[in-house]
């Protein structure tokens, strides 16, 4: 589908040494080198993370096992910490998984061609995301065989759920969310399955290729309706992704809890997950990058933009901290000046602080040109900026639970074995399911980069 | 032998085979298909096999998905199982519109992904133009023009000798099964 009018690509800005595909490519050349990351054999670094990845995901297995098994009580959940780390590491991860929709839809809509060397690795990340992160309500439940009494279905209990309750939205909208990144991110493989379909060797290869790329001839009527429905796709992904996160945290805010009760708190997740997805996404490609050698197509442009974007959420983050305090301090409620007390030099204080220093101080650096062309520079405010939204995460849930309205209830949080042992195994899951994808199925969108290798050469 | 399908020209170029189409077009030629390892703007113009339906599947089934989200809070809350919570009303609309949202934005994309495969008649088992050499490449760096046999024009022949002054690289038969 055309739009009606035709923007000028950000990326001919005058001031900008646009290079989105190095070397000197042709479109055999280009083809070539990206279904070759699937056929060839993988980097030896490819060995120990998907080892890693694995044993990750059996400790998952395991935490998950033993906590349907013996319950929620072996957390360190308590009163009034009723919402430890289970609820914090899905808003964690379902933040992480934002950034993918956002490279591959907000992107799509505003015409910008770099995203096309990014969006399937993202879309990717998103998607095992998205699952991490729909584990932890489904363990939090205490009974969680009977998580489907909130899915509205006539039941012959004749029972319904309660659709003006933020928890019954949320159940929607991630899973909504987890239908359409699925989706997106397979309609977006169609045409590469079947390019590697034509080039398997292996029979059983080229059968489930087969299979999966539905029989796709590259008709020109069908890449027609193809597209239509891929942008639509794209533009319809634009609000949900906003909407999934506001709904994650309307969970919060529809509470009277001092720190919670802000009406600030969808945009606050909302520029939250695309921060983190950001630099999720970074510390992911930067080494994706190396060790696949795909310096050609993942250009220090993409780093550039991407560690822009970084910057530019990185200070809605900020943004939002003020006025946190803002209206704590205006609101003159002595619960939510105690809460601020709390934070600033309570007994959770050096994790406030270091979570100030990761997300507004370090964030700075990214100002400076010469960091930003850095890899080592950008890989590590990355990761610190991961670390940022994990504190950011923990003062949202943790800091703002245990002390509530009165003293005598007040307790600390601590987090168990199992409580760590379940967030370190989603990491490895993650970590395996991305290994794995890109063992199989081509981590650069193929036929979305010999598009852009056309539109370069007719600008030419 | 098997029936004939049509002809297939095999160009390097995506400027080359849009031209190409153009010129088909004009000839008068209208059973016409391109085969592209990404889509090539204005190709479907040139092949005049331009499909609007797609966007307005999506307009009706959003509606559709909006009307039903609603409807189904609304007729529970207040019909089937209506629930007092704090005496606020049962009828509460504006807390149904992140469910009316989120049913809407799922009914249009699996409305749309399914839509886009029954349009195309995916999946697809096998195509004629498996037959031809050239086809493992159109999925990387060839872009071919299909005239097909049943095109009232079509004629073996004189066909081939226009696609071959067209600037093909090369121009093959292919026969169905």
């Amino acid at each position: 589908m055309e739009l009606p009018f035709k923007p000028r690509p950000a990326s001919s800005a005058p001031d900008t040494q646009e290079v989105l595909i190095e070397g000197e490519h042709t479109y055999t050349s280009l083809a070539d080198k990206l279904a070759a990351i699937v056929e060839n054999k993988p980097p030896p670094q490819w060995y120990p993370v998907v080892w890693i990845g694995f044993l990750g995901s059996l400790l998952l297995l395991t935490a998950a096992v033993v906590t349907l098994w013996k319950g929620v009580g072996i957390w360190g959940l308590n009163q009034p910490v009723a919402w430890g780390f289970a609820i914090m590491h899905f808003v964690w991860w379902i933040g992480i998984g934002h950034a993918g929709t956002l490279i591959s839809a907000i992107l799509v809509l505003a015409r910008q061609d770099w995203r096309d060397s990014l969006n399937r690795i993202t879309e990717t990340m998103t998607l095992f995301a998205v699952l991490a992160a729909g584990l932890f309500p489904i363990l939090h439940l205490g009974r969680p065989e009977n998580f489907y009494w909130i899915i509205p279905y006539p039941n012959n209990l004749g029972l319904w759920p309660q659709f003006k309750s933020p928890l019954t939205w949320d159940v929607l909208a991630v899973m909504t969310y987890l239908t359409v990144s699925t989706l997106f991110l397979y309609l977006g493989l169609i045409p590469d399955l079947a390019l590697l379909r034509e080039r398997a060797r292996n029979p059983v290869l080229r059968f489930v290729y087969g299979a999966l790329s539905l029989g796709w001839t590259g008709s020109a009527v069908h890449w027609h309706r193809y597209r239509a429905a891929y942008v639509l796709l794209a533009g319809l992904a634009t609000p949900l992704v906003i909407s999934v996160h506001s709904v994650v945290s309307l969970d919060f805010a529809y509470s009277l809890i001092p720190g919670w009760h802000l009406t600030l708190f969808p945009p606050f997740f909302a520029s939250g997950a695309i921060y983190s997805g950001f630099a999720m996404a970074l510390t992911l490609v930067i080494p994706l990058r190396a060790w696949y050698k795909l310096e050609d197509v993942i250009t220090p442009t993409h780093l550039e933009w991407m560690a822009r974007i970084l910057l530019a959420a990185g200070l809605g983050v900020t943004y939002v901290y003020v006025f946190e305090f803002f209206t704590g301090w205006y609101s003159g409620e002595p619960y939510e000046l105690g809460l601020i007390k709390n934070r600033v030099s309570g007994p959770y204080a050096p994790y406030f602080w270091a979570e100030m220093t990761a997300n507004v101080a370090v964030l700075q650096l990214l100002w400076f040109p010469r960091i930003r062309k850095s890899v080592w520079a950008l890989f590590v405010i990355s990761i610190i900026a991961n670390v940022g939204m994990w504190l950011d995460r923990f003062d949202i849930v943790v800091m703002s639970l245990n002390r509530d309205f009165l003293p005598s209830s007040w307790q600390l949080y601590f987090p168990t074995f199992w409580d760590w042992a379940l967030y370190i195994g989603t990491l490895g899951f993650y970590l395996f399911g991305l290994a794995l994808f890109v063992r199989f199925f081509p981590p650069i969108a193929i036929a979305e980069l010999l598009h852009l290798l056309h539109k370069k050469k007719r600008h030419h | 032998m098997a029936r004939l399908f049509g002809l297939v020209a095999e160009f390097d170029d995506p400027e080359r085979l849009l031209e190409a189409t153009r010129r088909a077009r004009a000839e008068g030629y209208q059973r016409l298909d391109a085969h592209t390892p990404f889509p090539v703007e204005g190709l479907v113009e040139a092949l005049g096999r331009r499909d609007e339906r797609i966007p307005w599947i999506a307009f009706v089934v959003g509606m559709l998905g909006a009307a039903f989200g609603f409807w189904m809070q609304a007729y529970i809350q207040t019909v089937d199982y209506p629930l007092n919570i704090g005496g606020k009303p049962l009828l509460g609309w504006p807390a149904y519109v992140p469910i009316t949202f989120e049913i809407t934005i799922l009914s249009i994309s699996i409305a749309l992904f399914f839509a886009m495969l029954l349009m195309n008649g995916l999946p697809l088992a096998h195509h004629p133009l498996r037959n031809t050499p050239v086809y493992p490449r159109i999925f990387a760096d060839r872009f071919v023009l299909v005239v097909e046999a049943t095109d009232p024009r079509f004629d073996p022949e004189a066909t081939r000798t226009f696609l071959e002054g067209l600037g093909a690289l090369s121009v093959t038969e292919v026969r169905e099964a």
